[in-house]
């Protein structure tokens, strides 16, 4: 009914849950409730080149207008040998609600890390996609509340991104942004990654105007299209701030990246 | 005062009962500080004004003129901190030219709690009052159900906690006018930092017997970084479907047109662009 009424999207959208003050109801009386969630604000990116993966979030955890901790990360490294996770050739970025997160995070690489002992091989992407997806349906009726990505390299060594919804609804994308200012990201990588709405000068006139060519970015691009992201998500998003992570996923191995961000 | 137009009040009302939401006013999310000092007194604010968790204004002044000798810091929303600082403005103007006098903080302060208490909370302005006048220094904080305190440091808005903490750590019952600036700022910076309501830079106005300062931008902690890369398009980049144009004979109707000479540029025109 509302979404009628408003014309905008940050009041209607599923991501939009700054304000989750409990209602008080018509006549006035104090309703009583149990609200198991909370939305600890961030945001998070991925982007796949041709043989390489970046998945980056932010590193700030916030309920309210109060800051929990400027370093709590969002993405993690999945289905190593070791606690230490070098060996690692998955990642997976949880935002939403932090508990959750990090309750998905080890469900998924106790799982990966089982699939390992048993099969003697790692897990491959496609393979763990379609498993998260169940995990994440296996609790339809009291959901996850995380907007989870997954990176890594496919069987033909090239870049891998798979996006979820809290109940396991998933695609292989492109790129995808998360979170709190992904309405914020999401229109800037549709224009800087595929090229949206880019069309070569003076090739037509009308809709015969030919689109821009798609080239795949580069690794050092693909950084620097994440921390202007960032940046600018930082601008005009109070929840997103203090810290940027990055895992960059290649054949040889998973580097990670941590920049500043603005504290304020 | 003629007062407000209340004529779609119970279409509105109508509306809401059904679900459909209040629209979403700027606030200005806040942090804001008054602290007196031997000789005078400082009021401080961020400057970052939002629409929930959207940044609206990223340097936004919270700072507002009531008097020469009598300036204002306003939290909450931010159209009734304008609006009730102007008016009260207005009014002050109006009874310092009738009564010969120079505006006293008190009277202000009056006015505003008046005013506020009569609009039974709906007006949502919650201000620091700061000024000197002929009884001397003076420093309120008024709510917006129209309660007023009178305090040596005063903190308002959804930084205040921060703020205060600030204040009751570092606060001396004798400061010089620098002493009380920089506790002052340093106590908007806790709020900058520590709540996301606030953001950006330090705004400061220190009044004395003698001169009212503002000083804008007092300090910028927050710059923005620069860009890793350029996002200049070429021209012709955007699709155009259809164009309509128009003669300068046909806009002459509504403006008039000025022809410029060989190489001049119309000053003020230009557009900025990234690097």
């Amino acid at each position: 009914m509302s979404a009628m009424f408003s014309q905008n999207p940050l009041m209607n959208g599923p991501n939009y849950s700054f304000n989750q003050a409990p209602s008080t109801a018509a006549a006035g009386n104090k309703e009583h409730g149990f609200y198991p969630y909370t939305d600890n604000g961030g945001s998070t990116l991925a982007i796949s080149g041709s043989d390489f993966t970046i998945v980056a979030g932010d590193t700030r955890s916030t309920s309210g207008y109060n800051i929990n901790t400027r370093y709590s990360p969002k993405v993690f490294k999945i289905g190593g040998t070791t606690s230490s996770q070098d060996d690692a050739t998955l990642v997976l970025s949880v935002v939403g609600f932090a508990a959750d997160g990090e309750a998905l995070k080890e469900r998924l690489d106790a799982i990966v890390k089982m699939y390992r002992y048993q099969h003697g091989k790692p897990m491959s992407v496609k393979a763990c996609a379609q498993r998260l997806s169940t995990i994440l349906y296996g609790k339809r009726f009291f959901p996850y509340y995380v907007t989870a990505i997954l990176g890594g390299l496919d069987e033909e060594g090239n870049g891998a991104v798979y996006s979820y919804d809290p109940v396991g609804s998933y695609e292989r994308e492109q790129c995808r942004a998360a979170g709190a200012a992904a309405s914020l990201i999401m229109p800037f990588l549709d224009n800087q990654v595929n090229y949206k709405n880019q069309y070569i000068p003076g090739s037509g006139v009308g809709h015969a105007l030919v689109e821009r060519e798609k080239i795949p970015l580069g690794r050092t691009e693909v950084e620097d299209v994440v921390k202007d992201a960032f940046d600018s998500a930082v601008e005009r998003h109070i929840e997103v701030g203090d810290g940027l992570q990055m895992f960059v996923i290649t054949k040889s191995g998973i580097e990670e990246k941590y920049l500043p961000l603005k504290r304020d | 005062m003629p007062g407000f137009d209340f004529s779609n009040h119970t279409r509105n009302a109508a509306l809401h009962a059904r679900g459909v939401p209040l629209p979403k006013a700027t606030s200005t999310g806040t942090t804001i500080v008054g602290c007196i000092f031997d000789g005078g007194v400082v009021i401080a604010a961020d400057t970052r004004a939002t629409s929930g968790p959207i940044v609206a204004d990223k340097n936004c002044e919270k700072l507002h003129y009531i008097a020469p000798q009598i300036w204002c810091a306003g939290a909450g929303t931010a159209a009734d901190t304008e609006f009730t600082t102007a008016l009260i403005s207005s009014q002050l103007e109006l009874h310092s030219l009738s009564t010969g006098r120079k505006p006293r903080v008190v009277t202000c302060m009056t006015m505003l709690k008046q005013h506020l208490f009569r609009h039974q909370g709906h007006i949502g302005a919650y201000l620091v009052v700061a000024g000197v006048d002929p009884t001397g220094v003076g420093l309120f904080t008024v709510h917006a159900h129209g309660s007023t305190d009178k305090l040596p440091y005063v903190t308002m808005g959804s930084g205040s906690l921060a703020a205060m903490s600030v204040f009751e750590t570092q606060w001396k019952a004798t400061m010089t006018e620098q002493e009380a600036v920089t506790l002052a700022s340093n106590a908007i910076q806790a709020g900058i930092f520590n709540d996301l309501g606030s953001g950006s830079n330090v705004d400061v106005a220190i009044i004395t017997k003698d001169k009212t300062t503002l000083k804008r931008g007092y300090v910028k902690p927050n710059e923005r970084s620069k860009k890793q890369k350029s996002y200049v398009f070429k021209r012709g980049t955007t699709a155009v479907l259809n164009e309509k144009i128009i003669t300068k004979e046909e806009i002459s109707k509504y403006v008039t047109v000025h022809e410029l000479e060989g190489g001049e540029t119309a000053v003020g025109e230009k557009m900025d662009i990234d690097a």
